[in-house]
């Protein structure tokens, strides 16, 4: 793995650096935790599948706070989306899913990062696996590849802890029954209603085993979710067999107590 | 230009004065201690574990892991800055200093390129890893580095954002031409001071 080989091309100076003022057209609640945020971006350069941007926040009092998140969005949406998750102590993101209202302006600037991401022209097969929000990333892929009517064989292996905590379920079973080649896996790792056809404990070895394909197939591999769950699933694909320079990861935070 | 008003965003932690000074524009501190990495976490064994010094260097150094944890060490706190916005105040490391490494090298090279294990590079102007300010690290707060932090061993260069400082270290290549290094040509600004915000390409 060379450093840059087989990224696809990183934004220009002028992208990321410059500070561009959004204002939220739209604001979602996708789960109890998650809302995902459209806004209108003022000369945005675009991005590739995959990609994140930095928010950044003023008060009033000129107090500023900025923070990265994953895009949600395709690129072919036009419109640039986040869906951000709230964690209760924070200061910015109980702001984007609870309070921020269509008319309000925050600033962004990217796409940043040239490294997990996935263009249709990268080819397949695609296996994407994602731990909670972790799967943001990877549903701008999925719709990148749809928006393009890309046959390129996809799986996804989604793990949340109950079935009210999956992002994009409605869309993503929508993606799946287009029989086009892409495959919809899930785990819930709490509880799981009745009727639950789906996988019910943590992502593991065997999980893996019969949801990725075989390593001689050289599956293009996105991990996304917390620390935790990305070590256990990246281990688990190398320990069958994966090549190591095939999964591209995305660790976040908040990590808890026990990553330090 | 006046940065636009986001309404109704407030600030939700007041201000540590003490801390304020520390902590670099655009940075958030952090009690945990997260973990960012391209790929799968390496694990060599520290049996077939070496770190070698190369490239502009008239004989190439290399130690084992057991040569290695016999040169002086040094144990330190100092604050760290992920580019991805979150600050860790006073962390505690042990490590060898990169100019014991050096110490009566005669070289030509002005960059150095970290190289490591699963693929990583970083490059550094070489007056950034040296008098005293760069280490290979392997304790964090007196026990040795767990893998996913960049254990057996890593660089650690708290002066610039914290991509510089790369896990799982191998090799340091000594060169009198600079190479951008894996985030370097991914996006990311080439030297990278928190201080002077260099994020990104352009900053």
């Amino acid at each position: 793995m060379s450093s840059a080989t087989g990224a696809t091309e990183a934004p220009g100076p002028r992208g990321a650096a410059t500070w561009r003022s959004a204002e939220l057209v739209e604001r979602r609640g996708e789960t109890p935790n998650a809302s995902t945020l459209t806004f209108d971006v003022s000369g945005w350069p675009g991005h590739h599948a995959g990609q994140h941007l930095d928010v950044r926040l003023t008060a009033e009092d000129g107090y500023q706070a900025q923070r990265s998140y994953s895009i949600a969005s395709a690129p072919e949406d036009g419109r640039v989306a986040l869906t951000v998750e709230r964690f209760e102590e924070g200061e910015v993101s109980p702001y984007l899913v609870d309070e921020m209202q269509p008319g309000d302006v925050l600033e962004l600037r990217g796409p940043i990062g040239g490294w997990f991401v996935w263009h249709i022209a990268d080819g397949g097969p695609l296996l994407l696996v994602a731990g909670g929000s972790g799967v943001v990333p990877l549903r701008a892929m999925l719709r990148h590849r749809h928006a393009n009517a890309s046959h390129v064989p996809a799986r996804l292996l989604v793990s949340a802890r109950r079935a009210e905590d999956l992002l994009y379920s409605a869309e993503l079973a929508e993606l799946a029954e287009a029989d086009d080649g892409f495959e919809l896996l899930a785990t819930l790792t709490r509880e799981a209603p009745a009727g639950w056809t789906g996988f019910t404990r943590r992502i593991d070895r065997e999980m893996l085993e019969e949801v990725a394909w075989s390593p001689r197939e050289l599956a293009r591999t996105f991990v996304c979710g917390p620390t935790a769950f990305v070590e256990a699933a990246a281990d688990a694909l190398v320990g069958l067999g994966h090549d190591p320079a095939l999964i591209k990861t995305e660790r976040f935070g908040p990590t808890g107590g026990s990553e330090t | 230009m006046t940065p636009p008003i986001s309404r109704g965003f407030r600030r939700r932690h007041a201000a540590d004065a003490e801390q304020a000074d520390r902590v670099p524009p655009g940075q958030y501190v952090v009690t945990d201690f997260p973990v960012l990495s391209a790929g799968p976490t390496p694990r060599t064994p520290l049996e077939e574990w070496s770190l070698e010094i190369s490239g502009e260097i008239d004989a190439p150094r290399r130690w084992t892991w057991e040569e290695f944890r016999a040169l002086p060490t040094e144990t330190f706190a100092t604050d760290i800055h992920c580019v991805t916005k979150w600050s860790k105040l006073g962390t505690s490391w042990t490590g060898v200093s990169v100019d014991t490494l050096l110490d009566g090298v005669e070289t030509e090279a002005e960059f150095v390129l970290g190289v490591c294990d699963g693929g990583y590079d970083t490059n550094l102007p070489l007056d950034d890893v040296t008098g005293g300010k760069a280490w290979i690290a392997f304790d964090f707060d007196g026990v040795p580095l767990e893998p996913q932090h960049g254990g057996p061993a890593r660089l650690l260069v708290p002066h610039l954002y914290f991509w510089k400082s790369a896990k799982w270290i191998r090799q340091l290549v000594l060169m009198k031409d600079d190479q951008p290094g894996f985030w370097e040509s991914n996006g990311y600004h080439n030297y990278g001071d928190p201080w002077r915000e260099q994020r990104y390409w352009g900053d």
